[in-house]
């Protein structure tokens, strides 16, 4: 039941939003996604940390065709299901300042891809699964389209094709796999998770069964050489919806990866794990140089996103513990912190009118709260130890080292490319002398603090005490290992 | 069968209603009929009779393809409300051939006789050709109307001609009864070139009538041409008919020699997706993208043929109506930013979304429902219609090319969407005019694709 709360308050939230016309619609929503984290802090109290799916949830849909409307929360849901009920209401905060024209639609958008994301990351049945995987995209194209950039219609539409072209591709290889599954009762078939759990496929079938899904799960991601639309769309949407696709919407494809792809089809997996692998290095060391040469803070950032998905997607295909859960807590830490830069660059821009690091500088002569705050989430990004990223980051880089040494050894690079592009932006943009722009920048708001600190207590508590978060994930991952070696 | 005398009947009072003075009765009376015939026909569900000497039977699959062609009907007539207010001459005739042509589409669905199809398919097609050139003032209209009609004899003469070689080489109109000497024949008597070429050449009849490629070229002139609501019922419940049809005669009477049709199928879906999903793409105009779209979806209708397993039926009973929702949705705003703004192009859309956010709205849902998004009906109806196919072996390979054109679909939908949405109103545009009929008509036409795309089970556990 909890799990049915969770997905349909925001949807619920949305139709309340609105009918509610002006700015009020914003504290309506920001009340109703805290109601969401509550709830979702009532279920994580309430969760028993082993590998069972809990909160679970099994009404027949189409029942004939054994398709069930199933959902519910092992540790890997709820950790996701944390992250992103603890970010949307920080996100909805982060955009006070922002005086959005029709602020009913924009809110009610923000919530019902709230649904989306939470549907994502709770179903299990394939379907159900599908399903929200486009309920999520809508509602961020338009947020995206109406209220982005200037280049923002051609730009997100290519979003929106390039990602429905793969997402078809995923739901061709559940529509197969799915008839392949036994079913109960009337039902020929299944399309619950743990039918297809239980496939055994020839290996031919599981290899072109593993690119339709991979497919889909590497443009979300986005994976190299899939990533081509993510640089623009980040970066003429609007701050709130860059941290939406950023922070949350890219964990789909990593969780999908976890969930319906490495699981279903090991053979496929390992049959093409050190392609992913290498595709994924090369993003990280190609993101990673272009963000050095980026003038844009916000692209700059884009490129830098591609770079952690990168070494994410390097983790988990190689299918050993620590890779697993360091992408698990890398997928929190990754969404934390680039909530947070986004946010900070949404501040600069406002007061400055402009995100190029050349025409900013001496910010911090100013500024205490903001260097510190924004001082720790780069150190988070960058993966400094006593951060989250350094625990995230860490045991990825120790699974694919273990994966092979020379993969390792590259992906390696990530750190210091990341403390190069990162530290250069902070350097131009943070200290120096005043530029025209920085000149009067005033420091944060209490509003501005109120989103900021909760971001930078999580940095330090995953990097502190990464056990909270990496205990509730542990028996899921080690179900997932067990069914994939088996 | 009552439904088929009641349509009859009513046919002939709205005719003779047309003499009347004021014309204002026409269109209510038109639905009560509609209605009623509905309700009438669901007293046949699993009654299984036979009429004419077992000429036609009106089994579920007959009820629930009347069922969801009346339906239809009755979610496009409304669009017809400016023939009434307008008070033009002649509009009892209109109504009068509607509920005739249904008589013919009816058939069509319940037919048992190859005679009975041939009929079924004249009464529907003859309906049409009046249809393509009822804007009797417009030569696009008498040029669509004589393109239809040329085009459609001459194919007709072709489905005629297969008839009669089925005919010859097995004795029989019935289709059950082919399907047995077809079995009695063996392989090698299947391969016999009478009933190769006759099985071949009505193929190529019914995929004229529903429009699949390369017997499509007809779609776009005559769907332009014609009065967009009557192209709206061209392409919902003449294609919903011919494609039921076409199930029914290959499950029923060719399944035995499925080897040798399969091929043509094959490349007939085929190049049918592949010409409407591109050619939808490079339009300016929205009518003709539609019609575009329309023979894009005959072939992922098409595609249903191809598997006769227990999900087939649901596919295409589901898919057709997936597909008639949101295309009368499309049409009937057509129409009505059409007739206030003169143009039948995209840019006649621009800012409908600021204007109208009603009826844009109602055109979003159907958008999204032709392109396949989930949370609206066409979502499940593409997907049923995979299902029933990826079952047979070796097929993988045409859901990979569907998946694929779906993909360019999404293109040119969305186009529309963004159209509306995000382009600026041109200059001294006002907003479009629409009656609260038709609004109500649209939402209740969008609630019913929002519905369908979050309940398949509503309709696809029907059959």
């Amino acid at each position: 039941m909890i799990t049915a709360l969770l997905l349909f308050w925001p949807a619920l939230a949305a139709l309340l939003v609105l009918l509610i016309k002006g700015q009020g619609a914003k504290k309506v929503a920001f009340i109703a996604t805290l109601v969401e984290f509550a709830i979702a802090l009532f279920a994580t109290v309430n969760f028993i940390p082993d590998a069972t799916t809990q909160f679970a949830l099994d009404i027949p849909w189409v029942e004939r065709a054994g398709i069930g409307f199933t959902i519910g929360m092992d540790g890997i849901s709820l950790l996701m299901v944390l992250l992103t009920t603890f970010l949307i209401p920080l996100i909805v905060l982060s955009s006070f300042k922002h005086d959005y024209k029709d602020p009913h639609v924009f809110y009610a958008l923000v919530l019902f891809m709230q649904t989306g994301l939470i549907g994502v990351f709770v179903a299990m049945d394939a379907f159900v699964f599908y399903f929200f995987w486009e309920v999520a995209l809508i509602p961020i194209y338009f947020i995206a389209a109406i209220w982005g950039g200037a280049r923002r219609i051609p730009v997100t539409f290519k979003f929106f094709v390039y990602t429905i072209f793969g997402s078809l591709f995923m739901l061709a290889a559940f529509v197969y796999l799915y008839f392949q599954t036994a079913g109960t009762g009337i039902a020929a078939h299944s399309s619950n998770v743990n039918a297809f759990y239980q496939l055994t496929l020839d290996s031919a079938t599981q290899s072109w069964i593993f690119w339709f899904l991979f497919l889909a799960f590497a443009i979300k991601m986005p994976v190299f050489p899939f990533h081509t639309w993510q640089p623009d769309t980040y970066t003429e949407s609007p701050t709130q919806a860059t941290m939406l696709l950023a922070g949350i919407m890219l964990k789909m494809g990593i969780y999908g990866v976890l969930r319906w792809l490495l699981p279903v089809v090991p053979m496929g997996v390992s049959q093409w794990a050190d392609l992913v692998l290498v595709l994924s290095i090369i993003g990280i060391v190609y993101a990673s140089v272009i963000a050095i040469r980026q003038r844009d803070m916000k692209r700059l950032i884009a490129y830098s996103s591609i770079a952690h998905v990168g070494l994410i997607a390097a983790g988990i295909f190689t299918l050993n513990e620590q890779g697993l859960q360091g992408g698990v807590i890398q997928m929190l830490s990754h969404g934390i912190n680039v909530v947070g830069l986004f946010f900070i660059i949404d501040i600069i821009f406002r007061r400055t009118n402009t995100r190029e690091i050349a025409s900013l500088g001496g910010i911090t002569q100013t500024t205490p709260a903001l260097s510190i705050i924004f001082l720790i989430l780069l150190m988070g990004s960058v993966a400094l130890p006593l951060t989250n990223g350094f625990i995230g980051e860490f045991l990825l880089l120790s699974g694919v080292f273990q994966y092979n040494h020379y993969f390792g050894a590259v992906a390696g690079l990530t750190i210091i490319l990341g403390a190069v592009y990162m530290l250069r932006m902070f350097q131009g943009v943070m200290f120096g002398t005043k530029s025209e722009a920085t000149e009067g920048f005033a420091d944060l708001t209490f509003q501005e603090k109120a989103v900021l600190i909760p971001l930078v207590v999580m940095v330090f508590w995953i990097g502190l005490f990464p056990n909270t978060f990496l205990s509730i994930s542990e028996p899921a991952v080690g179900q997932l290992l067990s069914i994939i070696n088996r | 069968m009552i439904s088929i005398i009641l349509l009859s009947g009513f046919g002939i009072i709205s005719l003779f209603a047309g003499f009347l003075k004021s014309k204002r009765i026409l269109l209510p009376m038109a639905l009560l009929f509609l209605v009623v015939v509905f309700g009438v026909n669901l007293f046949d569900w699993d009654q299984n009779q036979s009429y004419f000497s077992n000429m036609l039977t009106i089994d579920n699959f007959a009820v629930a393809f009347t069922g969801i062609m009346v339906l239809s009907t009755l979610l496009i007539l409304p669009f017809t409300q400016h023939y009434i207010t307008r008070n033009d001459e002649n509009v009892g005739e209109l109504y009068a051939l509607i509920l005739f042509s249904l008589v013919g589409a009816i058939m069509m669905v319940s037919y048992n006789n190859m005679l009975m199809l041939f009929i079924g398919i004249e009464i529907l097609s003859i309906a049409m050709y009046v249809f393509a050139g009822s804007d009797k003032g417009s030569m696009r209209s008498a040029e669509a109307a004589l393109k239809y009609f040329l085009m459609g004899s001459f194919f007709t003469g072709i489905l005629l001609f297969g008839i009669v070689m089925i005919y010859g080489a097995t004795g029989t109109f019935n289709i059950a009864e082919i399907a047995g000497s077809a079995e009695a024949m063996g392989t090698a008597g299947v391969n016999n070139i009478m009933f190769m070429l006759g099985v071949l050449m009505i193929i190529i009849g019914i995929s004229f009538k529903v429009s699949a490629a390369p017997f499509h070229f007809w779609t776009p002139d005559v769907y332009e041409g014609t009065p967009t609501v009557w192209t709206a019922y061209m392409s919902t419940v003449v294609k919903t008919a011919g494609v039921a049809a076409f199930y029914k005669l290959m499950d029923s009477a060719f399944a035995a020699s499925y080897g040798s049709w399969m091929p043509t199928l094959v490349a007939i879906i085929v190049l049918t997706l592949l010409i409407g999903n591109v050619g939808a793409v490079v339009q300016q105009s929205m009518k003709r993208m539609l019609a575009y779209s329309s023979i894009s979806h005959a072939g992922y209708l098409l595609m249903t043929l191809l598997a006769f397993n227990e999900f087939s039926q649901s596919a295409i009973l589901f898919y057709s109506f997936a597909y008639s929702t949101a295309s009368i949705a499309a049409f009937g705003v057509l129409q009505l930013v059409a007739r206030q703004r003169q143009s039948e192009n995209y840019e006649a859309f621009n800012g409908l979304g600021k204007t109208n956010p009603l009826l844009a709205f109602a055109v979003s849902v159907s958008m999204l429902s032709l392109a396949g998004i989930p949370m609206t009906a066409g979502f499940f109806g593409k997907f049923f219609v995979f299902s029933a196919l990826v079952e047979q072996p070796n097929m993988m390979w045409m859901i990979v090319v569907a998946v694929i054109l779906a993909a360019v679909g999404v293109y040119y939908y969305f186009r529309v969407i963004i159209t509306m949405y995000l382009h600026p109103v041109a200059e001294g545009h006002s907003p479009i005019k629409s009656t609260s009929f038709i609004n109500i008509m649209l939402i209740i036409i969008s609630v019913l694709t929002i519905l369908l795309g979050i309940a398949p089970a509503l309709l696809s556990d029907v059959l």
